[in-house]
């Protein structure tokens, strides 16, 4: 048996510790850092700074979480399904499905719930899942669509739907046009644990099916036909990574709004530290997308404190200038996917 | 000899709405070395995909094995078949070990990792191909002929009886296609192994095949032993030219040679 570097076989329980220590740690800090105590009923740390401790910062790490996780995952699925390192549910135009149908909502004034889902949420879903398919139409449309036509019909899309996003906010009132800005910002501001129960199931299953079809996801990076000759019934292993990452992502996106980039890098990372196989690649995508998306809420809450920048402002700030220098240090083809 | 292991009656196949094949017939005996011959965009590669549902004809009868392909479901075709596509591993980041196990999807269950079993059959299929050495090396750094090797040592992990091969030796040296086929006569004289190899090299077709098939646009215009293509007007039907022809100084075979051009 072929063993492996030793640095490949230590990224994983090292990013197992770094996941779980930046979630133990994070809602502790923040503009009003809470002493460990609050942990204990004693009584020691007062009421407020304790509510604020349990009903936002914890549910808000927990939601970070989650959210960089799914995206990172879903991300992931998409490069090895398209074979490609730009193909990512939102450089595919989800990211503007899911804006377009919020900008709406709010444009128009419309105020309602839906078993306890606001109807902000409702539509940037219905906004994600309608681009989603829209992809997933186009890569049915004939036989040997290339990932290149459909990065480009991506790009088509996300300008469309962006100049819609414009026009909305420049016949919008100020208050509108400033909610909708806002919201195309992405953040993690929630309270209580309601959209933490409502997310999870989503970007657990979700995960989980991804995890089914890793075996699946290998061959699929190596080429379809491939895949194929091997058995792999494309068609459906396709069919079922759409409907996992629409219903992943456009869960996620309605929550905490469009927050992009992690998608995209956290799979090229972890693909240098533990490989390309998705056995390993899957978990430690995760790990990473979580933990990367708290660690730039934590600096959202704490960077201008009092104030708060919107997390989707940091992960892009942080995580453009750092994807850019791992591709200028990484020498050509070692990201290790095909960039085509 | 005497089961088929191919039968294939009136397949034809069209790529965006342009005939490729049309209405091939033709059959394959178990444990024979059959390779298929043609000009280029004669149809040899589609028909190779085809009986390995990469692209879906219309036929009235394709047996692998004696069952319907239609019967088959992917995972369990890839049991009874396996293929050596064209090149083209450069792109794979995967190590060569970790290549020739997806080989061995079809006997994978979804959340299970590969047993000892399969950790065996990759050792193995490496070990036959030659390929032992090459294990621990990045698909991306291999030569053309150690990723021809790779390949088949993916496809060999498959376990499967019948290999459908596609131009195995055209981007190869003199050394490593007499190594490639040497290979795929070993499977096929040891193993028993059903070898259906497309190629445009005609002399390797003659020494290396009980059985030879010609395509020529999109119809097969030959199926008979290797002695009858290099005999008559067979292969200047086939490409619109004439051949010289030599004996082979061992074996007698008839063989071609290129024609002086100057």
């Amino acid at each position: 048996m072929i063993t492996e570097s030793p640095n490949r076989a230590l990224a994983l329980p090292a990013l197992i510790i770094a996941a779980l220590a930046s979630l133990v740690i994070c809602p502790f800090v923040g503009m009003e850092p809470i002493p460990v105590t609050v942990l204990s009923d004693s009584g020691a740390v007062d009421g407020a700074l304790r509510t604020v401790f349990w009903q936002i910062r914890v549910p808000r790490t927990c939601i970070g979480f989650l959210a960089g996780a799914g995206l990172a995952a879903c991300g992931m699925a998409f490069q090895a399904m398209f074979r490609n390192a730009l193909a990512t549910p939102f450089t595919l135009g989800v990211a503007g499905g899911a804006s377009l149908g919020a900008a709406l909502y709010v444009r128009f004034g419309l105020s309602f719930a839906l078993l306890g889902i606001s109807g902000v949420s409702i539509f940037a879903f219905l906004g994600a899942l309608g681009s989603i398919s829209l992809v997933y139409g186009l890569t049915r449309l004939r036989h040997g669509f290339s990932t290149a036509a459909l990065l480009l019909a991506g790009i088509a899309v996300n300008l469309f739907f962006s100049s819609l996003i414009m026009l909305i906010q420049y016949t919008s009132n100020y208050a509108h046009s400033f909610r909708i800005m806002r919201w195309l910002m992405g953040g993690l501001e929630i309270m209580g644990y309601e959209r933490v129960f409502q997310l999870m199931p989503l970007v657990g299953i979700s995960i989980l099916v991804l995890y089914a079809v890793t075996h699946e996801l290998n061959l699929m990076t190596v080429g379809e036909e491939l895949a194929i000759s091997r058995g792999v019934d494309v068609r459906r292993t396709k069919g079922i990574l759409f409907i996992a990452t629409s219903i992943c992502v456009g869960g996620i996106v309605a929550v905490c709004g469009p927050i992009g980039f992690i998608g995209l890098m956290a799979p090229h990372i972890c693909r240098l530290l533990v490989g390309g196989g998705h056995r390993r690649l899957l978990p430690a995508t995760c790990l990473f997308g979580g933990l990367f998306l708290i660690i730039c809420d934590t600096l959202a809450r704490t960077a201008i404190a009092p104030a708060e920048i919107p997390v989707g402002v940091i992960t892009s700030v942080l995580g453009g200038p750092f994807f850019v220098w791992l591709l200028v240090r990484t020498p050509a083809g070692g990201l290790n996917i095909a960039l085509r | 000899m005497s089961e088929a292991a191919l039968q294939v009656r009136g397949l034809s196949c069209s790529i965006n709405g342009v005939a490729i094949l049309r209405n091939i017939s033709f059959s394959v005996a178990a444990g024979s070395y059959v390779s298929i011959v043609g000009p280029n965009g004669a149809g040899k590669t589609t028909l190779l995909k085809c009986l390995n549902r990469i692209l879906n004809g219309t036929a009235d009868e394709v047996q692998i094995e004696g069952k319907a392909l239609a019967d088959y479901a992917q995972a369990e075709l890839a049991k009874v078949m396996g293929y050596v596509p064209q090149g083209g591993t450069d792109q794979v980041p995967f190590l060569a070990y970790e290549f020739v196990m997806m080989g061995r999807y079809p006997h994978l269950s979804p959340f299970t990792s590969p047993t000892a079993t399969d950790h065996a059959a990759v050792l193995q299929a490496l070990e036959t191909a030659g390929a032992a050495d090459l294990a621990g090396r990045q698909c991306a750094t291999l030569s053309g002929g150690e990723r021809q090797k790779i390949l088949v040592a993916a496809a060999l992990a498959q376990e499967a009886g019948i290999f459908l091969l596609d131009e195995p030796t055209t981007f190869l040296d003199p050394h490593h296609q007499d190594d490639v086929l040497r290979l795929l006569t070993r499977l096929n004289k040891d193993c028993g192994a059903t070898i259906v190899s497309v190629t445009h090299d005609i002399n390797a077709a003659v020494l290396s095949s009980d059985d030879v098939i010609a395509l020529r646009d999109g119809q097969v215009v030959f199926q008979g032993p290797p002695e009858a293509l290099t005999s008559g007007t067979v292969l200047a039907d086939l490409f619109d030219q004439e051949f010289h022809f030599v004996e082979h100084p061992v074996n007698g075979k008839r063989l071609i040679v290129p024609l002086a051009v100057r």
